[in-house]
């Protein structure tokens, strides 16, 4: 952990010697995910609820999965460009030094900028909070940090099969943005809206689902099973086939090599 | 003590059209060509020895460095890098390894050098005071000083390069890789990363193993040269035994006034312009001073240079010998 930090305060202070870029594209980022809101706030405009929620329901949904995304963008860019770093070979030199390989992955690239989102994101919630009309209570807090981490963890999870395709082809990996940025689009409704079929895959194969449409019913006093509160938790299982195909991938690149 | 027996490695490469759909498909069924990367190969290198390995692009040099490095798992075949076996017990291996890829940068881009150093230093663990001593160090030999307050994209390629093998050095490897270290430098680094080489290798006993096409590297650095080409070592000795394999063959390079002089029995005629003629000879059929008499004894000479086959010539002349 402390390694990372090192790592952590290289990255910043790369990055912060682009002062202006660094800013620009901060603030840029952050007027252009409004956009996003903005999306759904039109929505409204036309209808008063969609599917049961209101507005200020829904803005809680998006806001929490832009934040989990953004998370795992920020701290997982490693993976997300890990074609790259197959590419020019940065990978070859992480197999050369002593330390765990998804480690060396994670540290190698985190991309402040992206905090962008996050930060919007925090507003939205901020604002979202209040106007729920969620009775706040401390298992409810527990639950929408929840819903957050273990988000990223999905994200996470879903980059390391990204990665781990990478290992087997380099071209083609453009269905995997239908999981990770169509997550985010997609989640910023409750998964339900998709219709049923959308609902089961985002259950039972990418667990999406469990750290936003069923943790929401619950902070919403629609479902009062506890079950609905840790089903977060349960998405971080998630995480053991994607580590294992990463596994296999990896067999695959040292008897490779390409 | 690092011993290879019988290494071989296959790669299959996939055949495939570019596009979305065949994309999806080939995750599922490909065509397959396979390279023969290497062959059968056995070498044995003793603590601290200097070995050049040499071959031409696509020989399978890289291969063995990265099986070597823990990168790659060979398909058959024993390798035992002081009792252990790189790709099983990586990190443990990687700890007593430096490796240097000539045409790659491991350094930080962004921040000054001695950042980067110092995040190497915490990759490796390597203790305080190990570190500073061979911060020291390296900072004289390489004359580093001021290039550590500099971050590494205001430097010149000569200058990284000696900052690449010292960031490659600062946990007091065992065994030193490099792969091409003075690929598109100039004279002067060239010279300086040689000599710099050198004393690590007398000094600390370091072993070496460098890859290069730059045979003055060879020349000025390796006593032994593994020669590899179609995935095969072809061979293993000195320079000096290598320089015996290929021919005696001479050049000489006349320069002279008047009429132009004839060539006798055993002079190939390489090169004729305005005065100056290159001349070729075996100096087993016609000896160099016969050449020269016999030269002089046909027009005005006002130059002669003679000259033996470079390293160059007679690696490009190896290659073409075994085919490669």
């Amino acid at each position: 952990m402390k390694l990372y930090f090192k790592y952590f305060s290289i990255h910043l202070k790369s990055q912060m010697q682009y002062k202006a870029t660094f800013f620009l594209n901060f603030f840029g980022r952050i007027v252009m995910s409004f956009a996003t809101v903005a999306s759904v706030l039109f929505m409204f405009t036309r209808f008063n609820q969609v599917d049961g929620f209101t507005v200020s329901q829904i803005l809680l949904c998006t806001s929490v999965v832009s934040m989990a995304y953004s998370l795992a963008e920020v701290f997982a860019r490693g993976f997300d460009i890990f074609p790259r770093l197959l590419g020019n070979g940065e990978f070859d030199r992480i197999l050369v030094r002593p330390r765990g390989i998804i480690f060396q992955v994670l540290a190698s690239h985190i991309e402040f900028l992206r905090l962008g989102i996050f930060i919007q994101a925090v507003a939205v919630l901020l604002y979202a909070i209040p106007n729920s009309g969620v009775i706040w209570t401390g298992d409810k807090i527990v639950t929408l940090l929840l819903m957050i981490f273990c988000g990223a963890a999905v994200f996470f999870g879903l980059y390391i099969i990204y990665t781990s395709f990478a290992f087997f082809t380099t071209e083609g990996l453009e269905f995997m943005n239908i999981l990770t940025h169509g997550g985010r689009e997609f989640g910023r409704y409750p998964y339900v809206i998709y219709g049923d079929g959308i609902l089961k895959f985002l259950t039972y194969i990418i667990p999406l689902a469990l750290i936003q449409y069923y943790p929401l019913l619950y902070l919403l006093d629609r479902a009062q099973s506890k079950l609905y509160m840790f089903m977060p938790i349960i998405s971080l299982l998630f995480l053991i086939p994607s580590y294992s195909f990463f596994l296999i991938g990896l067999r695959r690149y040292k008897s490779t090599g390409s | 003590m690092i011993t290879l027996s019988n290494i071989n490695k296959t790669f299959r490469v996939a055949r495939r059209q570019a596009g979305f759909g065949r994309a999806v498909k080939a995750l599922f069924s490909r065509e397959y060509e396979l390279i023969h990367a290497l062959n059968d190969v056995s070498f044995s290198i003793k603590d601290g020895e200097m070995v050049g390995y040499i071959g031409p692009n696509g020989a399978g040099k890289s291969t063995t460095i990265k099986i070597m490095c823990g990168i790659l798992t060979p398909d058959s075949g024993e390798c035992n890098i002081d009792g252990r076996v790189p790709w099983r017990e990586r990190i443990a291996h990687v700890c007593e390894i430096g490796v240097v890829f000539g045409q790659r940068s491991q350094l930080w881009w962004d921040v000054p050098i001695i950042d980067s150093f110092e995040l190497i230093r915490d990759i490796y663990k390597t203790d305080e005071k190990t570190y500073k001593n061979s911060l020291d160090e390296l900072t004289m030999l390489l004359d580093l000083g001021e290039l550590l307050k500099t971050p590494a994209r205001s430097l010149s390629l000569g200058q990284r390069m000696r900052c690449e093998i010292a960031a490659s050095l600062l946990h007091k490897p065992k065994i030193l890789f490099l792969d091409e270290p003075t690929i598109g430098l100039d004279a002067v680094s060239k010279i300086a990363v040689r000599q710099f080489i050198k004393k690590l290798n007398t000094e600390h006993g370091t072993t070496v193993i460098l890859t290069t096409h730059d045979m003055q590297d060879i020349e000025a650095l390796t006593e032994r040269i593994l020669l590899i080409g179609k995935g095969r070592i072809l061979l293993d000795g000195s320079l000096d035994e290598l320089k015996k394999h290929s021919s005696s063959r001479k050049t000489l390079v006349v320069e002279y006034t008047g009429v132009m002089p004839t060539t006798s029995e055993g002079m190939t005629l390489k090169e004729m312009k305005d005065g100056r003629l290159i001349i070729t000879l075996d100096p087993e059929i016609l000896p160099v001073s016969d050449a020269i008499t016999h030269l002089a004894a046909e027009a005005d000479l006002t130059d002669v240079s003679v000259s033996g086959i470079t390293a160059e010539e007679m690696v490009a002349e190896l290659y073409r010998e075994y085919h490669i």
